[in-house]
């Protein structure tokens, strides 16, 4: 257990040195909704958009974090690790190099959990954002969310050979999760078709927003997004690469 | 009884066959060296010993242990610095060495081992801010926390100036004295005469000879009756024959 926490503390201070990672992830979410807020006038509801902008934009923000995490910094320390012979070093002492790997899983989960806790305290305080109206359907939608877009990051860090790799084989992921989850346009926007794919797709950005706005998320969603999870998840432990 | 025996071992990968049929047996307290040229099978031989890799035919002993079955005991009692294994850029010296040491059941000081190997001075340093010299002292040091009976240190001089090279070398013996069992696996035949007591030379997975570097020389000068030989030449007389057949 003692090597557990030292791990644990030393992967930490090294997350926090690279001031990209957790500025995108965790800080630049929670700057545009304070950029949007201050921009778009929130307290006037559209009618055409059925309330704010604003309102049914921040989960498409949590989508940033998340794909920045899980699709992002995730795979690339892993590959890197694997790259540069970390991992080698450690299989040549008694601790097994997996324990480095579930380390980074829990601290980019936590880090996860913190930047989306960022977000809903500035946007409550500041924009009166509602929380989540069904906190538990909402858990549920972003623990299967998160989930589902981790275990593809695991999936590309288990089999890509080198950071290059790595990084061509996230690119579509990452970006398909950010356009289809509304960041780059807002869903609103997008056409209808998209909007149907972006509902299924991880990290499944509206059953964060159904939650959010009250209403139980979509247990279909909600499965596709666990099945994408327990498959990704599996098949990146079965073929991961030591070296 | 020997502290690593290696019985007719034999790895192949796919096609490929890295390892075949080597045996030899390093005694308590010697520096071992396994030499050869690139490809020749030593880094397969040293990740078998270590329980890396699992050997396709023949046996394996280190410290009476089985390096597949006993991993974890032998990781406990064995030190090993591998080929290519850097660290985190952004892990400071002492974070690398309290990290390490926290593996090992009964550590030894990394504070006085900073200051034997020259380091304290760097202990604030990032590992990718180091040069070569300092981060294979580095990795050595790693290698030394859980006071191993053995340690094994691959490629380990490789990309070095001269100065750091024989630094290197100075520390190596200095572990020696301490009575550590040192497998030692080179390119360099100034290394391997320089330090071991007794070296196996592999090419193509094969052990061409088994001897002291006196002996080797010795065995080659007289059958090729050239009496201006060194090691060098030795070893590429028996590794690249053609090479050293003009007069």
């Amino acid at each position: 257990m003692r090597e557990l926490k030292k791990i644990m503390i030393v992967e930490t201070k090294l997350f926090l040195r690279e001031p990209g990672t957790w500025l995108v992830g965790v800080l630049l979410p929670t700057i545009v909704l304070v950029v949007l807020g201050l921009v778009l006038a929130p307290h006037t509801p559209d009618p055409a958009l059925g309330g704010r902008f604003i309102d049914l934009f921040v989960p498409s923000l949590v989508v940033v974090t998340l794909a920045t995490l899980g699709a992002n910094a995730l795979p690339a320390r892993l590959v890197a690790y694997r790259e540069k012979g970390v991992l080698r070093r450690l299989a040549t002492t008694p601790v097994h190099p997996a324990m480095l790997l579930v380390v980074q899983l829990v601290i980019n989960v936590a880090v996860a959990v913190v930047a989306v806790l960022l977000l809903m305290a500035v946007g409550n305080v500041l924009f009166d954002i509602p929380l989540p109206q069904q906190p538990l359907g909402f858990v549920a939608a972003f623990l299967a969310g998160m989930g589902s877009l981790f275990a593809l990051g695991l999936l590309v860090a288990a089999v890509a050979p080198t950071s290059r790799a790595s990084a061509a084989l996230i690119a579509p992921i990452y970006l398909g999760a950010m356009f289809l989850g509304g960041v780059y346009i807002p869903r609103v926007f997008l056409p209808d078709f998209l909007v149907r794919i972006g509902v299924y797709a991880p990290p499944g950005v509206q059953a964060m927003l159904d939650a959010w706005m009250g209403v139980a998320p979509d247990p279909i969603q909600l499965a596709i997004l666990v099945a994408i999870t327990i498959v990704a998840g599996a098949a990146a432990t079965v073929l991961f690469r030591w070296e | 009884m020997s502290i690593i025996e290696v019985n007719q071992l034999y790895k192949r990968y796919g096609e490929l066959v890295a390892v075949d049929d080597v045996s030899f047996a390093v005694e308590r307290g010697e520096i071992f060296g396994i030499i050869g040229p690139n490809g020749a099978g030593k880094t397969t031989t040293v990740e078998c010993i270590l329980g890396l890799r699992q050997p396709d035919g023949g046996q394996v002993r280190v410290l009476g242990l089985d390096p597949q079955q006993d991993r974890n005991q032998l990781h406990w009692r064995v030190g090993a610095q591998l080929q290519a294994s850097q660290l985190a850029d952004k892990i400071k010296v002492w974070e690398a060495l309290d990290l390490y040491s926290s593996f090992y059941p009964h550590p030894t000081d990394w504070e006085k081992l900073l200051e034997e190997l020259g380091l304290a001075e760097k202990r604030n340093t990032p590992f990718e801010k180091l040069s070569g010299g300092q981060k294979q002292r580095l990795s050595i040091a790693l290698a030394l926390l859980g006071n191993p009976e053995i340690l094994i240190l691959d490629e380990l001089t490789t990309g070095l100036d001269p100065q750091a090279r024989r630094a290197i070398w100075r520390l190596i013996e200095r572990v020696r004295a301490q009575g550590v069992t040192i497998l030692l696996v080179t390119h360099f035949m100034d290394e391997a005469e320089y330090l071991c007591d007794r070296i196996a030379l592999i090419n193509a997975g094969r052990i061409v000879v088994l001897d002291t570097p006196q002996g080797i020389v010795a065995g080659v000068r007289a059958s090729v009756q050239r009496e201006e030989l060194d090691l060098d030449d030795a070893f590429l007389t028996l590794t690249e024959p053609e090479l050293m057949a003009v007069p």
